[in-house]
């Protein structure tokens, strides 16, 4: 019982990135028709927003202390960031909590990033076939995760999660079973909460708004929405910056939990198309389900027991289930009729 | 194009092209390409793509993970050098064998679906090959290491006593390293090209061209499409495999690398960026591909310096800074910035930019024609 409990404590927080990932990708596929395979780069430049935004914070201000000298005789260098100096405790609280600050940074960067994308070029391949969409798209994540790779360098880039969030919760404990026998981050349940609220916020958005209402709307019909008289091209640059937000907000707290280098996007990206695929291309619920589900799956195939079993089938139970999902129910989970139906 | 083919052109189109082939080495050595290692991947990369376009040039199928197919060619070879000994003949047919029975397999559950889903089923099946290569089949892939050939493996038919030099693959005694590795992949390359043109022009061409223009309407004449894109798919699939070889037979050595979704990504690239669809094309991307990789991955900023030193001086070192991202390390950058550059502007390739140019000059030259016969008229 607690080994299922942990594994699926393990499996939430890695879906909640899969679903947010896959929330994005499908919004996209759904109002635009396109599909994106530049969205993992997204998540990637979401992620290293986090990083450039903590190394401005880090840069330091070097004075000597003129007292004081160092084992080899010179004069002891005492490194303060900049914040640190000029703001004090606040310059402290900054650089603590860099990760999650980095969120204001990041949703402007991401709206900017997606709305000259969705201008610049998603925009002139509306009619063009998906075999072009997806090539062109790729072309572009290349080109992204190239430029990341030359300024931030090829290794992955550690960012820590703030110190009151740092150690591990024994929830097994709370529970009623043995202490440590449960134990999880309480970062992975920072982000297990994060990926819920904006999960629950852009739902909220298009099922509450007279936006959302406009772009449900177009999902449904994007012709006669447009016969309405209402310009959905201009919303749907919206919804395509929204889902670029998405992918960089999933990208920017998940750095804690996986040091950011440059291809950690394809890494998600393949991921995250089984993901959408196995929901059913174009339903969001099932994108989230998929998400999570997927997730789930995969931290309870790479459990020891049933690796003796099936030797390696953490390794290619998502493909597997997105192969057989395909093939028995071809339209996903939770997938609209009608929608890429072949 | 298709209207002014006839089987004597073909031929003459053949011989042209098998004349090219087997002078790279001459007329490719101004362009500092002369040298056996880099032709080899020519010939091997444009036999990888030609067998691509057969599936994805004649029946529209995206594939995603052809890649696999290249790898089990290749750790195929790698076992038929240690099982049956270091001649390259039987590695090929014995890779081109698997790598046709792992694309029917595939081919067959894949292509019960069409469009994007298609694309992900392949990627699927090629991510799970590579995972797999990568752990639980590490006693037939050796893992991370990468599959070698041992001194102390059987290898029946020339024993294993014998070798004292260095394992590379022979056949009569010729070493398939350098310039004759080249010419035996020019000449695998060869009849590859010979069969993929006798593909195109027969009816079974067609009715994979039918399968891409309107499925629904083959199928309203009667005709399953089903088993001529199956055998399209297999029949790359084996291409694949014998290009998984060739790097094998080149060089002994069989990595799981090779089947990760970037490289079918690559073999995607070479084909559009020479033109799905045409014969050459695939071929010319290949080429370009492997190419610039080798030149502009060789460039450093010293080169760059004496590249720009023509420019004044406040001008060049900001354009070397510049093109030095697109070089040496950062040459993927280049590659994805062509690729997003081709699909924008020539969707049809280099092929299409070609035929466009001619284009241009016939027009110029049918314009000129009726305006000096009607000159004297008036």
């Amino acid at each position: 019982m607690d080994v299922i409990i942990l594994q699926l404590l393990n499996g939430l927080d890695k879906g909640g990135a899969y679903a947010l990932i896959a929330l994005g990708l499908t919004l996209i596929f759904g109002t635009l028709g396109v599909v994106n395979f530049a969205h993992g780069a997204l998540f990637m430049l979401g992620a290293f927003c986090a990083v450039s935004f903590n190394k401005i914070l880090s840069l330091e201000l070097i004075t000597t202390d003129p007292d004081k000298t160092t084992a080899w005789g010179t004069p002891l260098e005492i490194r303060t960031p900049y914040v640190e100096a000029y703001l004090g405790d606040f310059g402290h609280w900054v650089l603590n909590y860099s990760v999650p600050v980095s969120i204001l940074l990041a949703i402007p960067v991401m709206l900017l990033v997606g709305f000259v994308m969705e201008r610049g070029l998603i925009k002139h391949f509306y009619n063009r076939p998906h075999a072009d969409q997806i090539l062109v798209t790729f072309g572009l994540a290349i080109v992204l995760q190239e430029i990341i790779k030359s300024i931030f360098g090829a290794n992955p880039i550690p960012q820590t999660a703030p110190e009151t969030v740092r150690g591990a919760a024994d929830i097994g404990a709370a529970l009623g079973f043995d202490p440590g026998v449960i134990v999880y981050p309480y970062w992975r349940m920072v982000y297990l909460g994060f990926s819920a609220l904006v999960i629950a916020a852009v739902f909220a958005f298009l099922q509450f708004t007279t936006f959302g209402m406009v772009v449900r709307a177009g999902m449904a019909d994007r012709h006669t929405v447009g016969l309405l008289g209402i310009n959905i091209e201009r919303r749907f640059t919206i919804v395509f910056a929204i889902a670029a937000v998405v992918a960089g907000l999933a990208g920017v707290m998940y750095t804690p939990i996986l040091p950011p280098d440059y291809h950690m996007g394809m890494d998600f990206l393949v991921l995250s198309f089984v993901v959408v695929v196995v929901g059913g291309m174009g339903s969001l619920p099932g994108a989230v389900a998929a998400g999570f589900l997927l997730g789930i799956l995969q931290s309870f195939a790479s459990m020891n027991e049933i690796k003796a079993i099936l030797p390696g089938i953490d390794q290619i139970i998502i493909y597997l289930v997105a192969v057989v999902i395909l093939l028995v129910r071809p339209r996903g989970l939770l997938g609209r009729k009608g929608v890429m139906e072949n | 194009m298709s209207s002014r083919t006839s089987p004597a052109r073909d031929y003459l189109f053949f011989a042209i092209f098998a004349v090219a082939v087997l002078t790279m080495p001459i007329w490719l050595a101004p362009v500092g390409a002369g040298y056996p290692d880099l032709l080899q991947k020519f010939a091997i990369y444009g036999l990888f793509a030609t067998g691509f376009n057969i599936l994805f040039g004649l029946t529209g199928y995206l594939s995603f993970g052809h890649a696999a197919f290249l790898g089990v060619g290749s750790y195929t070879a790698v076992w038929s050098f240690k099982l049956l000994g270091m001649n390259p003949v039987p590695a090929a047919i014995l890779a081109i064998v698997a790598s046709g029975i792992f694309a029917l397999a595939i081919g067959y559950v894949s292509l019960r679906r069409s469009g994007i889903y298609f694309s992900i089923l392949t990627l699927a099946f090629a991510q799970m090959s590579y995972n797999l290569a990568y752990s639980v089949l590490t006693p037939i892939t050796n893992g991370e290491t990468g599959l070698r050939v041992l001194r102390s493996d059987p290898r029946l038919f020339d024993g294993n006593g014998s070798a004292d030099g260095p394992l590379i693959a022979n056949i009569f005694g010729y070493e398939m390293t350098g310039w004759g590795g080249f010419y035996f992949c020019a000449i695998v390359l060869l009849i590859g090209f010979f069969i993929a043109q006798r593909i195109f022009r027969s009816p079974f061409g067609i009715m994979l061209r039918a399968v891409k223009t309107n499925q629904n309407r083959m199928t309203y004449t009667g005709l399953n499409p089903r088993p001529y894109t199956l055998a399209a798919f297999v029949i790359s699939g084996m291409y694949a495999g014998l290009a998984g070889a060739l790097l094998c037979i080149t060089d002994p050595l069989a990595g799981a690398e090779r089947m990760q979704w970037t490289a079918s990504g690559e073999v995607v690239l070479m084909t559009i960026l020479g033109g799905a669809g045409t014969l050459l094309g695939p071929i010319f991307g290949a080429a370009l591909i492997k190419y610039f990789e080798n030149i502009f991955s060789a460039f450093n900023e010293q080169t760059l310096h004496e590249i720009f030193s023509f420019l004044p001086d406040f001008l060049e070192g900001p354009v070397v800074a510049v093109s030095s991202l697109f070089v040496g390390e950062g040459w993927h950058l280049t590659l994805g910035a062509l690729f997003m550059l081709i699909v924008i502007f020539l969707p049809g390739g280099i092929m299409e930019g070609v035929a466009r140019i001619g284009r241009l000059f016939k027009r110029v030259s049918t314009k000129a024609e009726p305006n000096r016969s009607t000159a004297p008229a008036e």
